[in-house]
């Protein structure tokens, strides 16, 4: 990718509960391959084929799946990533 | 129709023809079009600072091409927008302008690196057709019942042959 480095920003305090972890979800479209969405969890996650594969077909026959988890900066980073290979993926903190 | 995309030793490599450099760049420089480099938002210093507008592009393409990341969250999606889209805008510009500069009649070779941008450039094409032409999963099935006169048809043959183009390229990145 190229452009401007994302910047630091201190957030406004939100009503959070700090004990629950955050998850980067994505969603099952009609126009992302197969083949690409396993490869794409691969290369961006580092994850296994198998389980690659699996996290795939959890979004293609569920509607969607939590692919990572972890702190808000960093599944807002997956999210910023896997926008940049055109997933469609949101973040949210776990219920 | 091309034979798609083969493992090298060095990344990968793919023959087309003159007509299929014409849809590929003609597509792909579309997009190019439409994703405005930079920061993009009203307020100059903001700009300035590499701040951009929050708000969800209007254009449907393009509301696919960078979706909100908070599904129930309206406000953190601006806030994500802000800070990101101008460096993912930059990023899919910067896979447009690798493709376009590729790609060519005949033997096309690509470094790994390269395959990755096509890989994206490839997927933001069919991500646009996909809008445009209200493409479902049953797009394959659709296809082989629909006439050629239909005016979806040379759209949709298109985007059946870039979804060939992809799946030959990450099998042969893989």
């Amino acid at each position: 990718m190229g452009g401007t480095a994302p910047m630091e920003v201190e957030r406004p305090a939100m009503d959070v509960r700090p004990d629950l972890p955050w998850l980067t979800i994505v969603w099952n479209d009609p126009v992302n391959l197969m083949s690409y969405v396993t490869y794409v969890f691969q290369t961006v996650f580092g994850y296994p084929r198998q389980k690659a594969e699996k996290l795939m077909m959890d979004v293609h026959h569920k509607g969607k799946a939590v692919v990572a988890s972890g702190s808000r900066e960093e599944m807002e980073r997956d999210v910023q990533i896997l926008h940049s290979y055109g997933l469609w993926a949101t973040v949210q903190q776990d219920s | 129709m091309s034979t798609g995309f083969t493992a090298t030793g060095a990344g990968v490599s793919v023959t087309l023809d003159a007509g299929e450099v014409s849809v590929l760049t003609l597509l792909v420089s579309q997009i190019l079009g439409l994703v405005e480099p930079g920061v993009t938002g009203e307020d100059p210093l903001e700009r300035a600072l590499g701040i951009g507008s929050g708000d969800a592009p209007s254009d449907p393409v393009l509301a696919r091409l960078f979706p909100s990341a908070y599904a129930e969250d309206e406000k953190a999606s601006e806030e994500f927008r802000r800070y990101t889209e101008a460096t993912l805008r930059e990023g899919k510009r910067a896979d447009a302008r690798t493709l376009l500069d590729t790609a060519g009649p005949g033997v096309v070779e690509l470094t790994s690196e390269q395959g990755q941008a096509w890989l994206r450039a490839l997927n933001d094409v069919r991500l646009a057709l996909g809008v445009r032409f209200d493409v479902t999963e049953q797009i394959h099935e659709e296809m082989a019942e629909m006439s050629e006169e239909d005016p979806r048809y040379p759209a949709l043959a298109i985007y059946e042959w870039l979804t060939y183009l992809q799946d030959t390229l990450v099998r042969a990145l893989w």
